[in-house]
């Protein structure tokens, strides 16, 4: 193993994002939101200070899964929904790499629903990036688990009756430390939204608002498109006023009485009143409540980080107590080992 | 250990006894004991726990019974024994699920304490066995075990219903004392595993002593026993069930690689006990990773692997069929890992706790598309230990997953191991990839995940870390070579083959199938694999004693056979193969090599008895049983 490969030492060398590009050709639907999420996270890794050899990008199946093909880096593009299990079998062996997982609603919610708030919970040193496009994109239009009630498709011809997960408060009830949303359209609030994903040492939950221009074009357009961004998308700031909106017609999140929030005209309540995000709050309570503001992707929606807690990773602990074990009993001695019952002698 | 004046201490070479009791009981606590002393002793033993799959079932009731046979004998053994010589019955339960294996004029050792009206009912007598006369073939010797370890336990302050858990130690030391064994090691045992519980160590102590006092004192039996030890090999031997071995031979493995192990996998039973061993001796490196299902279990395993880990994932039937879609994973991505299979009788849930081998075709073939991959099978508990390294061995020199199939019965069976000498074994080279190995179109340095070693036809393994050997591989068909994606379907034909004569060419680096043919012109072979091993060499070995001619060839490698295998069936008019399945390998090798293997199954969730076995080369030879 190079865990402690000699190459490390040295500086990180200087890289652009055509180091990051594989010679591979893309092969998403043109005007897929996939390209824009590639671009940003291509054009990032520069900044981030890291090794291409010590970056690996793993996914499972779907349009989004394609994702480690295109990276110039090590990657397993490997079955449906069982990423972040892999890459927990990974990144605990391997401290010293960065994992990113790439997933989509239908890989991480559905089939690999069980696997990711594993993951979650045990806060592994994982950067999970969700692309929710709310509909099966390489099977062919299919609902999926965050589709909405009654969309009509191949599979409901008389509109779906299944209630659609919402990733984020999903991800809040699954112990995660680090829950954050972003979408497509936006490079630089992706970027910055990945940046702290990477930074964040446990499990980093990002759901990435995805446009399936093929399947189910525009599910994100009324809160995500140039006209509506700045009205029906809530910035989350830690450590400032809930706000948003143009200039002059301002609303904020307040928090009523009974614990839960409302939307308010911020000439009507005034700054001063309105709720302050605290990213790093214990009790995920407050987090969960912001997951709830909107119902869909029709009303005022929060992005950025919803929560980022520091909890003991979990590949850390793992090797402290193999680090302990062996400071305890010294490395172990398998003809020792071997003997450890009661043995006896024939001469 | 000086026997009382009264009695006369007899020789024998062997005894096969049964220690049988509510699961609460502590039978197989018991068992194992007796089994360890005997081991002290020098003798020859093996075992066989046989218990329900619910951890209390009812207590009193036929389902709530569990056993532990234990033959030990001056000479060498293989297999637990087919019949009892000595049954401790600790309730009526106990008797009655027991019975039908005593023949006649062996000995009852039974807890008169417990037949009462109550118990009976439970067990279904609709009389006392005891005194009805229908034990009268047996030898029966009727003690009253809880009340006289509640009394012993009373001078030492612990309350009857305490002391009412201890009786089995009363069983203990009343057979310890009826077979002449030390008494020392028992206590001394007794002493640490209870250290945090004093008054358990006391109440222990003393039924065990009671118990070996009773048979000295109570005049009651008219002389006790001793199996001299066996002739061993020198050396220095252990005590050794199949799980434990099978763990240890994984860190073995791992030394022998210089790599570490990460264990990812769901607790099932009978595999269990590896996750618990593995989890124990992190000192040696060892991640053990309990995972949220069968298939993360795998999952991490080979996301371990791909990082340069020795990844393993242990489990049983049910799991194996959750696995299989992350087995094809690991085939089409050409890296190792190991899977063990602790067999158990099926389909579905089946029998938890109950010994089978009716998982070597899903092995073999579980999984969609053309997806080979080596299999072998430990024919002996302390033979888990050689068949982890080996599995670990081809895992990592040709980049595949391998299955090891062990059974039940392997994996709670114990037996005498003399410790190998561990320079015995070959080191592993996982020979990581340490360079590009390929130029593009530019003349630039490139790494091609697929280039093939000519001989091996394995890949390189490259886990990250390298710079200059970044690459993808996936899930997807690849062109040979590159690794890139490829729908193309001359290339998928092409990979086809390669993986199936990657895994085909493994024969060339197994050894040879070894026959035992005394005479050389036996006339009827028998195939064993796995666990079948020992009854199949001990049948054989009864029948020639008796002048029969038959002929034994054991398969440790499943997939690919030994490269001789087709040549040695082919010598013989009559091939025999038992198997705790309905006739899974004898398919096997009837597609393989047209040979008319003829098959013997049994499906109880025991293993097979030396006597069925005489009976069948007895009936195929034409000789009578
Ligand atoms: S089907 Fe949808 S999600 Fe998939 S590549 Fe095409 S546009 Fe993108």
């Amino acid at each position: 193993m190079s865990e402690s490969n000699g190459a490390t030492a040295t500086a990180v060398p200087v890289t652009a994002r055509k180091d990051w590009s594989s010679d591979q050709e893309v092969r998403w639907c043109p005007g897929c939101g996939d390209y824009s999420i590639l671009a940003a996270v291509q054009m990032l890794m520069p900044e981030l200070g890291v090794r291409r050899e010590n970056t690996v990008f793993l996914s499972g199946i779907g349009c989004a899964a394609r994702f480690p093909y295109y990276m110039n880096t090590y990657g397993m593009h490997s079955i449906h929904g069982r990423a972040p299990a892999i890459a927990t079998g990974l990144a605990t062996t391997r401290p010293d790499l960065d994992v990113w997982v790439i997933s989509g609603d239908g890989d991480a919610l559905s089939i690999g629903g069980n696997h990711l708030i594993h993951a979650l919970r045990r806060n592994v040193r994982l950067n999970i990036l969700m692309f929710n496009n709310q509909i099966y994109g390489l099977t062919k239009g299919q609902y999926s688990p965050t589709s909405e009630v009654a969309k009509v498709t191949k599979s409901t011809p008389f509109g779906s009756v299944d209630t659609p997960f919402n990733p984020v408060s999903l991800a809040l009830g699954a112990e995660a430390t680090f829950v954050a949303r972003t979408h497509d359209m936006d490079r630089a609030h992706m970027q910055e939204t990945f940046r702290r994903a990477h930074q964040h040492n446990g499990a980093a939950f990002v759901e990435v608002l995805q446009n399936c221009n093929v399947f189910n074009d525009g599910a994100f357009e009324k809160i995500t498109s140039r006209d509506a961004r700045a009205s029906m998308l809530i910035p989350l700031q830690h450590g400032q006023p809930i706000v948003f909106g143009a200039e002059g017609s301002e609303r904020g999140v307040i928090q009523r009485a009974d614990g839960s929030l409302e939307i308010v005209s911020v000439a009507d309540v005034g700054l001063d009143a309105l709720l302050v995000h605290d990213e790093a709050r214990d009790d995920p309570g407050l987090a969960f409540a912001l997951s709830r503001l909107a119902h869909g992707p029709y009303e005022p929606t929060p992005i950025g980080v919803f929560r980022a807690v520091e909890r003991p990773e979990y590949g850390t602990q793992m090797s402290e107590q193999i680090t302990d074990a062996q400071a305890k009993r010294g490395l172990g001695d398998v003809a020792a080992l071997l003997r450890s019952g009661s043995s006896w002698t024939v001469d | 250990m000086a026997s009382g004046t009264q009695h006369v201490t007899e020789q024998l070479d062997q005894v096969i006894v049964r220690f049988a009791g509510d699961s609460g009981d502590g039978m197989q606590l018991t068992g194992d004991r007796f089994t360890t002393s005997s081991a002290l002793l020098g003798n020859d033993m093996s075992t066989f726990p046989d218990f329900p799959a619910e951890i209390r079932a009812p207590a009193g009731t036929l389902n709530g019974v569990s056993a532990f046979q234990v033959h030990i004998s001056d000479h060498d053994i293989l297999t637990p024994g087919d019949s009892p010589n000595v049954l401790v019955a600790m309730n009526p339960a106990a008797l009655r699920a027991n019975i039908d294996l005593m023949a006649k004029g062996t000995i009852l050792l039974v807890n008169s304490d417990a037949f009462d009206e109550r118990n009976l009912t439970k067990a279904g007598y609709g009389t006392n066995p005891l005194t009805d006369g229908s034990l009268s073939p047996y030898t029966v010797y009727e003690v009253p075990m809880t009340s006289i370890t509640q009394e012993v336990c009373k001078e030492a302050g612990v309350k009857p219903r305490d002391a009412e858990r201890s009786k089995n130690f009363f069983a203990l030391g009343l057979v310890s004392w009826l077979y002449t064994r030390p008494i020392e090691p028992t206590i001394n045992w007794i002493t640490e595993r209870f250290a945090a519980k004093p008054q358990v160590v006391e109440a222990n102590t003393r039924a065990f002593r009671a118990g070996y006092d009773f048979g000295e004192t109570a005049e009651l039996f008219e002389s006790n026993y001793e199996i001299r030890p066996a002739t061993f090999e020198k050396g220095e031997y252990v005590q050794v069930t199949g799980n434990q071995a099978l763990a240890w031979g994984l860190i073995a493995a791992s030394r022998l690689a210089g790599l570490p192990i990460f264990l990812g996998s769901y607790p099932i039973t009978p595999a269990s006990d590896i996750l618990h061993e593995l989890s124990r001796r992190k000192e040696f490196g060892i991640r053990t990773f309990q995972a949220e299902d069968e298939i993360a279990g795998i999952g991490a395993a080979l996301g371990a692997s791909f990082g340069g880990a020795i990844g393993v994932t242990t489990t049983s039937g049910p799991g194996l069929d959750l696995k299989s879609e992350a087995i094809g994973l690991a085939i089409n991505l050409e890296l190792p890992l190991v899977i063990v299979d602790v067999q158990r009788g099926g389909p579905s849930t089946g029998l938890p706790t109950k010994t089978e081998q009716a998982d070597l075709l899903h092995a073999m073939y579980g999984r969609h598309g053309e997806a080979p991959l080596p299999i072998l099978a430990p024919k002996t508990p302390s033979d888990c230990f050689a068949a982890a390294i080996e599995a670990t061995r081809l895992a990592v020199k040709y980049r595949t997953p391998v299955i090891v199939l062990s059974d039940g019965y392997l994996a709670n069976g114990a037996e005498p191991w003399r410790l190998p000498d561990l320079d015995t074994f070959e080191p592993i080279d996982p020979g990581f990839a340490s360079e590009p190995n390929h130029v593009d179109d530019e003349g630039n340095p490139a790494f091609w995940p697929y280039v093939r070693d000519p001989e091996t036809l394995a890949r390189p393994w490259a886990p990250p870390g390298l710079p200059g050997l970044e690459h993808r591989i996936g899930g997807l068909e690849k062109a040979d070579g590159s690794g890139n994606v490829s729908y193309e379907g001359v290339n998928h034909e092409r990979m086809v083959h390669l993986r199936r004569d990657k895994i085909a060419g493994i024969a060339s680096d197994i050894p040879l199938a070894e026959v035992n043919d005394e005479t050389g012109d036996a006339q009827l072979l028998l195939v064993s694999w796995g666990s079948t091993y020992a009854a199949v060499a001990a049948g054989v070995k009864r029948v020639r004693a008796r002048g029969m001619k038959a002929a034994h060839v054991h398969l440790r490698h499943l997939n690919p056979l030994p490269s001789n295998l087709g040549e040695v069936l082919g010598r013989y008019a009559q091939i025999l193969v038992p198997e705790i399945n309905l006739g899974q390998l004898s398919r096997i090798l009837r597609a393989e090599y047209l040979v008319d293997a003829q098959t013997m199954s049994k499906m109880q969730g025991v293993p097979f008895r030396v006597g069925e076995i005489e009976a069948a080369i007895t009936a195929m030879l034409g000789g009578k049983s």
